[in-house]
C-alpha cells in the first residue's frame, strides 16, 4: 500500500530522514515511534506531499507520489493532526464535509455519509453544529477523524493525533482508533513518541533515530529481540511507575 | 465628466490623457475670489455669443494645477498674469513684452489676448500703525527694521520673483518671516500676529484693513497683467469663443476689479451673482449688449462653488454624494487590486517586498505632489482624485490581506492541503475565511483615511466635502467650513460603523466565538 525506496531529506544540510526501504501492507497500522527530531514527522509529511524529498521515491496505492499524481493520491489518503487539525470558521460538519462538497457531492450523499461516520466515532448529530471552539479535545479529535474517513480512503496518515489530550480521553481514544482500525482495515501511518500508545494501536512498530530506522517489528519483538540497546533503553524510558500498595487504615 | 469612463480609466490605470469632449468650452480658475470672478464673467460671455455649452471649473488649486489642465485639455481658458507666465510657465528671467509671450506660448499650443485692463501685481503692505511707527514708506524703508514680523503665502516665498528675489534687491535680512495661507494672513494682521504680508495690488481688503501699500521704489516687482491664457486649438473648435474672450479684454480697470473683488470678499454676495454685476457694468458702457445676462448666468448652474446659492442642506447633500462617490469608487477599486496583491505577497515571498515597498513609498508621496504629477496625464476633476485615492487606500488593504493570511497558523494551512483540497478551494474557503477579519480591518482603516482625503480632491476640482472647506477658508466663512467638516467627520463615523456591521455578516461565526474551554 505504502512503499518508500532510497528516501532522504535534509533541512540546512542537516539529514533529517535516511531510509532505504519501507513497505507498509494493506490493512496493516504501523507505528512510526521515536524520540522528538528522530525523523518520524518528516517521513509522514513526505508521504502526504507536505515536503519533497531530497532524494528516493514515494508509492501510495501503486501510484508513485509526483507533483501531478499529488492532489489525486491525497484524496485517497485521511489525514489527522494534533487537535484535528479543525478550521476554525467552519463547524464539525462543514469541517468534515469540505472535500466532498469540493468534489461535488449532493447534500443527500454527504448526509448519509455524515451519519455512517457519527456512528462510527460515536459523538452526538448535534455535535456537528458546532464549532470546534465549542467542542472538547477529545471531541475535536474525533470530528477530526470524521473528516479523515469522510472520503473512505485506504491509508490514513496520522501525526501524533493524541498530543493535545488529557490522559484519560487519550486511553479511551487510543482503544476506539485500535478498534476502528481493526473493523475499517486501513493501512494505517501513525506517528507517536509515547511507547504505550504504539504498543496499543499498532500492529508493528517501526523505532527510529536520527533519521533512521533501528527496528521494525511487533511490540514483542522489539521488547524481546531488541536490535540495538537504543531499542530496549528507548521503550523502557517510558515504563510505567510502579505504584506503592495503598496504605491501611 | 462621465464617471463610466473615469471608473473605466481608474480601473485599467489607463495613463491616456482625458480628450476634451468636442463641442464643449470649459473655463478654469485658480483658487481665489478674483479668478473665479473673472472665470464666470467669461463662462456667461461665452454663453451670450451662442456657445451653448459652458463649463467653469473653479478652484483648480494654484497655477501648477490650473496650467497643466490647460496643457492636458481639461480646460481651455483660464485668467493668468503676465508676470506668472514669464516666471511660473516660460521660466524666464526677462521680463517680456505681450508679443513675445505671444510667440513663446504658441510653441506650447497656447494663445494670450490683449490685457484685460488691470495690474494685479505683488505689492508688500503693513499695517497702519507699523508703518506709522516704523515710518514705513518703501520697500528701502522695510530693509532698515528688521523687526517686523512677516506673513507670506507659500507661492510668493517660493518662487524667484517672490520674495527670494525681493530680498536680495532690498537687502532684506528679516528676522520673523513665516508662511500663511493669504486669506489666513488678513486675521493675522488685525489680530496683531504679523506685520505684514504680500498682497496683490486688486486685493478688496486693502482699504478696508487700513493697510499701507509699500513703495517699489527700486522697481522689483514685474508687471501683473491680468490676460486670458487658452488653447490655440480653441480657435478651430470654437471660433465664437475667441470672439467672447476680445469681448473682454481692455474693459476691466484696478477699481473695477477691486470692487468686484470687494462684492465677493466683503459683501458675501458670491462670485456668480459678482461676476454678472461686473460685466453689467461693462455691458453698460457699450450700446447693445445689456439684456439677459443675469438670466443666462445665473441659469447656467455650471459654478461649482456654493455661489449658485442653494439651500444649505440641499448643498451639503450634494457635496456628500459627491465625496461618498469618490470614496466609493476609489476603494472598490483598492479592494479589487489590493486584495490579491495582499495574496500574491504572501505566497511569494520574491514578491512580497516589492508589492509592500511600492505600496508603502505610494503613501509616502504628499497628496498634493501626487496630483501635480497625475494632473498632465489624467487632467482635472474626477479622474486623477479617483487615482490618488486609490492609491493611497491600498497600502491597508495589501498589507493587511498579506499579514492575515501569513498568520494562519501553519498547521492548518498544511492541513488544507493535506486533506486534499486544491489550491483554489484552499484559498477561498480556508485561507480567506480565516483571514477575513485582518482583511476587513485593513478595508476598514483605508475608508476612513480615505474620507478624510478626499476633502482635497477639491482641488483639483473633482468637488465633494473639500469644496465647502476650501471655499470658508478663501472666503474666511467658518460656517462655511463646518458645512463641510462636520458632514465629513459625521461621514467617517458612518464608515466606521458600517464596516463593524459588514464584519459581523461576512467574518465567519466560529471566527467571533470566545475561546475554547479547555
Amino acid at each position: 500500500m505504502i512503499e518508500v525506496v532510497g528516501l532522504r531529506k535534509s533541512f540546512d544540510g542537516t539529514l533529517a530522514l535516511d531510509v532505504d526501504h519501507l513497505n507498509v501492507g494493506a490493512s496493516t497500522t504501523l507505528v512510526l515511534l521515536g524520540p522528538s527530531g528522530c525523523g518520524k514527522s518528516t517521513l509522514l509529511r513526505l508521504v502526504v506531499g507536505l515536503l519533497v524529498p531530497d532524494a528516493g521515491t514515494i508509492s501510495v496505492v501503486g501510484t508513485p507520489l509526483t507533483p501531478t499524481t499529488r492532489g489525486a493520491l491525497r484524496l485517497r489518503m485521511g489525514y489527522v493532526i494534533q487537535e484535528g487539525g479543525l478550521f476554525p470558521h467552519l463547524t464539525a460538519a462543514d469541517n468534515v464535509a469540505l472535500v466532498a462538497q469540493e468534489l461535488g457531492w449532493d447534500r443527500a450523499r454527504i448526509a448519509a455519509r455524515l451519519r455512517e461516520l457519527l456512528e462510527f466515532v460515536r459523538i452526538p448529530a448535534q455535535l456537528l453544529e458546532r464549532y470546534p471552539s465549542q467542542l472538547s479535545g477529545g471531541q475535536r479529535q474525533r470530528v477530526g477523524l470524521m473528516r479523515a474517513l469522510m472520503l473512505d480512503p485506504e491509508v490514513l496518515l496520522m501525526d501524533e493525533p493524541l498530543g493535545a489530550l488529557d490522559p484519560m480521553i487519550r486511553a479511551d481514544l487510543q482503544r476506539d482508533l485500535r478498534q476502528a482500525f481493526e473493523r475499517l482495515k486501513k493501512t494505517v501511518l501513525f506517528v507517536t513518541h509515547d511507547v504505550s500508545e504504539a504498543a496499543i494501536v499498532g500492529d508493528e512498530i517501526a523505532l527510529l533515530r536520527a533519521g533512521r530506522i533501528v527496528q521494525r517489528g511487533t511490540f514483542a519483538d522489539l521488547a524481546t529481540r531488541p536490535a540495538d540497546p537504543f531499542v530496549t533503553a528507548f521503550l523502557k524510558a517510558q515504563r510505567p511507575v510502579a505504584f506503592p500498595e495503598p496504605a491501611r487504615a | 465628466m462621465n464617471r463610466g469612463l473615469v471608473w473605466c480609466a481608474l480601473t485599467l490605470l489607463l495613463l491616456a490623457p482625458a480628450a476634451p469632449a468636442a463641442a464643449r468650452v470649459t473655463v478654469g480658475s485658480k483658487a481665489f475670489p478674483e479668478s473665479w470672478v473673472l472665470g464666470e464673467a467669461l463662462t456667461i460671455e461665452l454663453r451670450l455669443h451662442g456657445i451653448p455649452d459652458v463649463v467653469h471649473h473653479s478652484n483648480l488649486g494654484g497655477t501648477e494645477i490650473v496650467y497643466a489642465g490647460l496643457e492636458s485639455g481639461s480646460i481651455d481658458v483660464y485668467a493668468e498674469y503676465t508676470g506668472t507666465i514669464q516666471e511660473v510657465i516660460l521660466h524666464s528671467q526677462q521680463p517680456l513684452t505681450i508679443p513675445e509671450l505671444r510667440s513663446r506660448l504658441a510653441t506650447h499650443g497656447l494663445g494670450i489676448s490683449d490685457p484685460i485692463g488691470f495690474n494685479d501685481g505683488y505689492a508688500l503692505a503693513v499695517t497702519g500703525p507699523v508703518a506709522a511707527r516704523d515710518s514705513l514708506r518703501t520697500l528701502s524703508d522695510l530693509a532698515k527694521h528688521r523687526g517686523v514680523r512677516l506673513g507670506l503665502t507659500h507661492e510668493f516665498l517660493g518662487r524667484p520673483d517672490g520674495y527670494p528675489g525681493l530680498a536680495r534687491r532690498y537687502g532684506l535680512a528679516m528676522r520673523d518671516v513665516r508662511g500663511l495661507q493669504h486669506e489666513l494672513a488678513w486675521g493675522a494682521l488685525a489680530s496683531g500676529a504679523i506685520d505684514g504680508t504680500d498682497i496683490y495690488t486688486t486685493d478688496a481688503q486693502i482699504a478696508q484693513l487700513g493697510l499701507r501699500l509699500l513703495e517699489d521704489d527700486r522697481g522689483f516687482f514685474p508687471r501683473y497683467d491680468a490676460v486670458w491664457l487658452y488653447r490655440l486649438d480653441l480657435a478651430r473648435r470654437e471660433p465664437r469663443a475667441l470672439a467672447a474672450i476680445a469681448a473682454l479684454t481692455g474693459v476691466i480697470d484696478e477699481p473695477r476689479m477691486i470692487r468686484a473683488n470687494a462684492r465677493v470678499v466683503l459683501a458675501k454676495q458670491g462670485y456668480v451673482a459678482s461676476a454678472e454685476s461686473l460685466l453689467t457694468e461693462i455691458h453698460a458702457g457699450r450700446a447693445a449688449a445689456g439684456a439677459g445676462i443675469a438670466g443666462t448666468g445665473a441659469g447656467g448652474g455650471t459654478a461649482r462653488g456654493d455661489d449658485a446659492e442653494p439651500s444649505v442642506a440641499a448643498s451639503i447633500l450634494r457635496h456628500t454624494a459627491e465625496h461618498l462617490e469618490l470614496v466609493a469608487l476609489s476603494l472598490a477599486a483598492a479592494i479589487v487590486f489590493g486584495v490579491p496583491l495582499g495574496i500574491l505577497a504572501a505566497d511569494l515571498p520574491w514578491l512580497s517586498g516589492i508589492i509592500l515597498t511600492g505600496t508603502g513609498l505610494l503613501q509616502t508621496i504628499p497628496s498634493l505632489a501626487l496630483l501635480a504629477v497625475l494632473i498632465p496625464v489624467l487632467g482635472i476633476g474626477a479622474a486623477p482624485a479617483l487615482v490618488a485615492l486609490f492609491l493611497y487606500s491600498l497600502l491597508p488593504i495589501v498589507r493587511n490581506t498579506c499579514v492575515g493570511l501569513q498568520s494562519i497558523p501553519a498547521p492548518l494551512a498544511e492541513a488544507a492541503a493535506a486533506i486534499g483540497l486544491p489550491p483554489r478551494a484552499r484559498l477561498m474557503r480556508v485561507r480567506l475565511p480565516m483571514a477575513s477579519p485582518a482583511i476587513l480591518a485593513g478595508i476598514k482603516t483605508s475608508a476612513v483615511i480615505n474620507v478624510g482625503t478626499a476633502t482635497l480632491a477639491a482641488l483639483i476640482g473633482a468637488g465633494g466635502l473639500g469644496e465647502p472647506i476650501l471655499s470658508g477658508i478663501q472666503l474666511r466663512q467658518n460656517s462655511l467650513i463646518l458645512q463641510g467638516a462636520i458632514p465629513a467627520a459625521v461621514l467617517a463615523l458612518l464608515v466606521q460603523g458600517g464596516f463593524d456591521v459588514i464584519e459581523r455578516r461576512i467574518v465567519p461565526r466560529g471566527l467571533r466565538l470566545p475561546a475554547a474551554r479547555d
